[in-house]
């Protein structure tokens, strides 16, 4: 019990910090800060703080904080369809995916159905996306079409899916009623600490930038050096953590940034494809709930399926 | 009252739609609201995205053959107080456009579609004369060209579920009929505002 007050009470104090430069730096005229920068990271920020707060439901009730990240990643998804061209053929299978794929998927999560919601979207949604787009009869670029709104399932919902399933998680080392919230708060919160110091280091000791034309502020610097910085974190949280030795928190911390650099990567190369300023009338305004997650996405079922492997109840 | 809220709501959510003026204002003058036309959601679309005391005052052109079938629809078309057209039947006698005139008197805007149906197709289709013959008889109204983007993959024409992704709606600056300016120019000018909205 008093392990999950000190992990909220850490969270709550470093954000009131963040909130605090973030506002501070905002007012600073004389810095000659790129206001562009002060702005997204106020923004970040402000995810932060609904994350927290989903998060802090989902100490109380797993079934509200599945049904929070389910709202969620049926908006990303909504986001990913919108930037990726689909075409009149593709319309059924998209009123499957949105319909009955996405709820379905949060349903059995929240039923704790792990044998089923590990492959509904794997093997039934995938086979079922592809003959539903066959059907249609409009045969143009068939792969192509068919593999866009796999993928989008793929990150959208099935990979997101994994962080809301951590609160059912069985492991071998759990304590207290509360350890599968704290497992899951520890979860975010080290992908939200690994985004934040990825971008530090990254503006410290940036050089060798990974792939210009993809992203031009991501360097191997800022993600080896921003994974070596999680680490610690991880390992100064340690005793909030369900693994037994004090290195487990940290490699697992490490693994959750790279994972994370590596999703923002992957969107980042998305959104090149398909051009920002093309579609920024679209998701203007909402701000892009899908370049929030991108990190949570791929760091999620890496970090459950991890977990599960070593730390897990065998059979359960 | 509770029904216009819900729709518009409903709309809202289903089309996730940001709405952007782009040198131009909401205003409750007189205006016609004339917008490229992908899906039957359109309607409902552009009425319920212009602020509460604007939509009071402004009407939607629809299809009569559409909107007159079956209970729900006669009556939403009710709700957004719709002046329905019946497109077979246009007489010389009794023309539309002397209608839509009548009906909107001194107070009431338009919303139309110009292309006089859905266009099946990507772009923008030709216009048909009833914006110049509009304005011909009250050459001080207000045109306001709308931009729909995406609602043709929400809602695609023979499809009766929608799929919600996100759309947007771009409000352009007024434009009037000339003095003597020509049909077709004007036409294709009124139709070249609407296109420019898109990269806007």
């Amino acid at each position: 019990m008093i392990k999950d007050w000190a992990l909220l009470g850490i969270v709550l104090l470093l954000l009131s910090g963040a909130t605090f430069v973030g506002r501070w730096l905002q007012r600073q005229t004389s810095l000659a800060l790129d206001q562009r920068s002060v702005n997204s990271f106020n923004s970040r920020v402000n995810a932060w703080w609904f994350f927290t707060v989903i998060l802090g439901l989902g100490f109380f009730q797993p079934t509200l904080t599945v049904l929070l990240f389910g709202l969620l990643s049926f908006w990303a998804l909504r986001e990913f369809i919108t930037l990726t061209p689909t075409s009149l053929g593709d319309h059924r299978a998209l009123f499957w995916v949105f319909f009955f794929f996405t709820p379905m998927q949060f349903l059995l999560v929240a039923l704790d159905y792990y044998d089923f919601y590990s492959i509904l979207i794997p093997v039934y949604a995938f086979l079922f996306i592809a003959a539903r787009v066959a059907i249609s009869g409009d045969f143009k670029r068939f792969l192509e079409r068919v593999a866009k709104i796999q993928f989008g399932l793929l990150v959208c919902v099935y990979c997101l899916s994994f962080a809301p399933a951590l609160l059912f998680l069985k492991c071998k080392h759990m304590d207290g009623s509360y350890a599968n919230a704290r497992l899951l708060f520890f979860f975010v919160t080290m992908v939200l600490i690994a985004e934040l110091l990825q971008f530090i280091f990254g503006r410290l000791f940036g050089k060798h930038v990974i792939a210009e034309t993809v992203d031009s502020t991501r360097t191997w610097e800022g993600t080896l050096g921003g994974a070596g910085a999680t680490a610690i974190v991880g390992l100064a949280l340690y005793w909030a953590t369900p693994f037994p030795e004090w290195w487990q928190a940290a490699a697992m911390s490490a693994l959750i940034a790279v994972m994370a650099s590596a999703g923002a990567m992957t969107l980042a190369a998305i959104k090149c494809d398909r051009g920002e300023v093309s579609t920024g009338t679209l998701i203007e305004g909402h701000a892009g709930v899908l370049s929030r997650l991108d990190a949570v996405c791929f760091a999620a079922p890496v970090f459950y399926h991890v977990t599960r492997y070593f730390f897990g109840l065998a059979g359960s | 009252m509770i029904t216009e809220t819900l729709l518009t709501w409903i709309a809202r959510i289903i089309s996730g739609a940001s709405v952007r003026w782009v040198d131009s204002q909401p205003d409750t003058c007189q205006r016609v609201y004339f917008a490229n036309h992908t899906s039957h959601l359109d309607v409902v679309l552009v009425w319920s995205s212009l602020p509460t005391e604007v939509r009071r005052l402004t009407r939607p052109i629809a299809a009569k053959d559409y909107w007159d079938r079956g209970y729900v629809r006669s009556h939403l078309a009710k709700v957004f107080n719709a002046m329905l057209i019946d497109r077979q039947e246009i007489k010389v006698h009794q023309s539309p456009i002397d209608m839509m005139l009548r009906e909107i008197g001194n107070t009431h805007s338009l919303i139309l579609f110009p292309e006089g149906g859905r266009n099946p197709e990507e772009g923008i289709g030709e216009f048909k004369s009833g914006l110049y013959y509009l304005s011909k008889k009250r050459p001080e109204l207000e045109l306001i060209p709308v931009y729909i983007n995406n609602m043709n993959r929400i809602l695609p024409r023979g499809e009766f579920l929608p799929v919600p992704l996100l759309s947007s709606l771009t409000f352009g600056p007024p434009i009037w009929l000339e003095a003597g300016e020509p049909k077709a120019d004007f036409l294709a000018r009124a139709r070249e505002a609407v296109v420019s909205l898109k990269d806007r």
